[in-house]
């Protein structure tokens, strides 16, 4: 699966002889070494939900937060090395706040993601850099409505009605093309992205894990915010039970 | 009699009367044409108006340098700003960008400002970014030196979505009075309109804005109000 790069692997400036750049695709692989992140883009909104791999038992729940708020409108869920995506979320709530000050009005989510992918790019172009190790995901709900947006170590950035990365991101997009998310609402969105993760976690691998789950929607208000309590609990209850339902058979 | 034509090294200002109101689909901005340099009419056609990019205008008074150069500016971080975006800027960042030069150089500038336009997102608005730097958005606004006689009579004319030729016409006949009134505005009123399918300039010359309250016929030349006889050729 993965080719040596026995000596132009060794610095970010350095292409390879059939055109790559290993130091960017092995950024790639501490993203994938990562506990999954889906994201999906429903008819009134976006829902984002992380499987947080609990390292200790010592820790506690709540604590060492995967989704952060970038502005009153958008949020960023990380996956890849925390200490990172840190420091991409700072300089995008730079970004954000910025724009509102120069423009006097909201970042439009479409610029936020370029800006973002812009920076994240910036951080492979040189040989005293070295690239993010975490591949960032962008809902957001501006004018032109829900939007979701997804940069990857490399600084590519696309737009995605549903996107995941991490451990189980194939399992986990096999799930998503089988959703019908133009007739989706958010309500729905979070109780069926949160089987996904349940679904996709795998017990044998991986020990614990807490679900962490945002959403900036219609019903939110179009601000970002964690899904209330109620509706999570209620998203985890039926994950459990699809689950069961699934080793039933 | 005193010849005085002023001080001719004054600054350009525009004495001016501005006025910008929303209409039903969009907005009318309109203006007179007077420049002067102390008493001197240093230009008697000037354009007020100015674009900002393909849907947004600004109309200018106070000092010409200073409303010229705030213009200038707000034009190129637009353009650069609709290249970043990819769509065409809305009225509210054109609004903001003014203002952040008129409040940031507050105490170097002296112009106060109309920006209207129409963008697809809030239809058509105008903003009014008098001489401090803040910001109003309002259904209509007035400025300059001719505004101050326009006052009782916009509270007594506006209604709220009007038709574009009612617009318009309320426009001509406010900056029309004002002309009427300020000794600092005057010549001909130049109108523009924007809506959804863009901006529309529109130029109304003296002679056919309605004559107000004791104003006089406009003579072509005084030998005309003299006896029409003419005189006897002298013969020598």
């Amino acid at each position: 699966m993965s080719s040596i790069g026995t000596g132009y692997d060794l610095s970010v400036t350095t292409f390879s002889p059939d055109g790559r750049v290993f130091q960017i695709e092995y950024a790639g692989k501490a993203v994938d070494n990562s506990g999954t992140v889906v994201a999906i883009r429903c008819k009134d909104g976006v829902v984002m939900g992380v499987e947080k791999l609990i390292a200790s038992k010592m820790m506690l729940p709540g604590s060492n937060r995967r989704i952060h708020a970038v502005h009153r409108h958008s949020g960023m869920a990380v996956a890849g090395l925390a200490a990172d995506g840190r420091q991409i979320v700072t300089r995008a709530k730079s970004e954000a706040t910025n724009y509102e000050s120069t423009y006097g009005e909201p970042i439009p989510v479409k610029e936020l993601a370029e800006r973002v992918a812009s920076y994240v790019h910036l951080c492979t172009l040189y040989w005293w850099l070295r690239p993010f190790g975490c591949g960032v995901i962008l809902g957001g709900y501006d004018r032109d409505g829900p939007q979701l947006y997804m940069v990857e170590p490399s600084g590519v950035s696309y737009r995605y009605f549903g996107a995941a990365i991490g451990k189980g991101r194939q399992a986990a997009k096999t799930e998503i093309e089988k959703l019908k998310l133009s007739e989706m609402t958010c309500r729905q969105g979070v109780i069926e992205v949160a089987k996904i993760i349940y679904g996709v976690h795998d017990e044998a691998k991986d020990k614990a894990f807490e679900l962490e789950m945002s959403w900036v929607c219609d019903e939110s208000k179009r601000q970002h915010q964690k899904v209330p309590d109620d509706l999570l609990d209620e998203a985890k209850a039926a994950a459990k039970a699809a689950l069961e339902e699934m080793d039933a058979d | 009699m005193d010849m005085s034509s002023g001080d001719l090294n004054a600054p350009h200002s525009m004495g001016t009367t501005i006025i910008g109101v929303t209409y039903n689909g969009g907005v009318v901005l309109g203006a007179d044409s007077r420049t002067s340099t102390g008493m001197y009419v240093a230009n008697r056609a000037s354009d007020k108006i100015t674009q900002l990019t393909d849907n947004v205008y600004i109309c200018r008074s106070g000092s010409a340098a200073d409303s010229q150069i705030v213009s200038d500016y707000v034009r190129y971080f637009l353009h650069q700003h609709t290249i970043q975006l990819g769509q065409p800027s809305t009225v509210k960042v054109a609004a903001n960008l003014v203002r952040l030069l008129s409040y940031n150089n507050k105490n170097s500038l002296q112009t106060g400002l109309i920006v209207g336009g129409w963008d697809k997102y809030e239809g058509g608005k105008i903003y009014g970014i008098p001489l401090g730097g803040t910001v109003l958005e309002l259904p209509f606004t007035i400025g300059g030196s001719g505004s101050s006689y326009l006052y009782g009579f916009f509270d007594q004319v506006w209604k709220e979505g009007m038709t574009q030729e009612e617009a318009e016409k309320l426009v001509v006949k406010a900056v029309s009075l004002a002309i009427a009134r300020d000794g600092a505005s005057g010549g001909v009123v130049r109108t523009v309109t924007i809506d959804k399918d863009g901006a529309t300039r529109k130029f109304y010359p003296s002679e056919t804005l309605p004559l107000w309250h004791e104003e006089l016929e406009p003579q072509e030349s005084l030998l005309d109000i003299l006896s029409t006889a003419s005189p006897e050729p002298m013969i020598s």
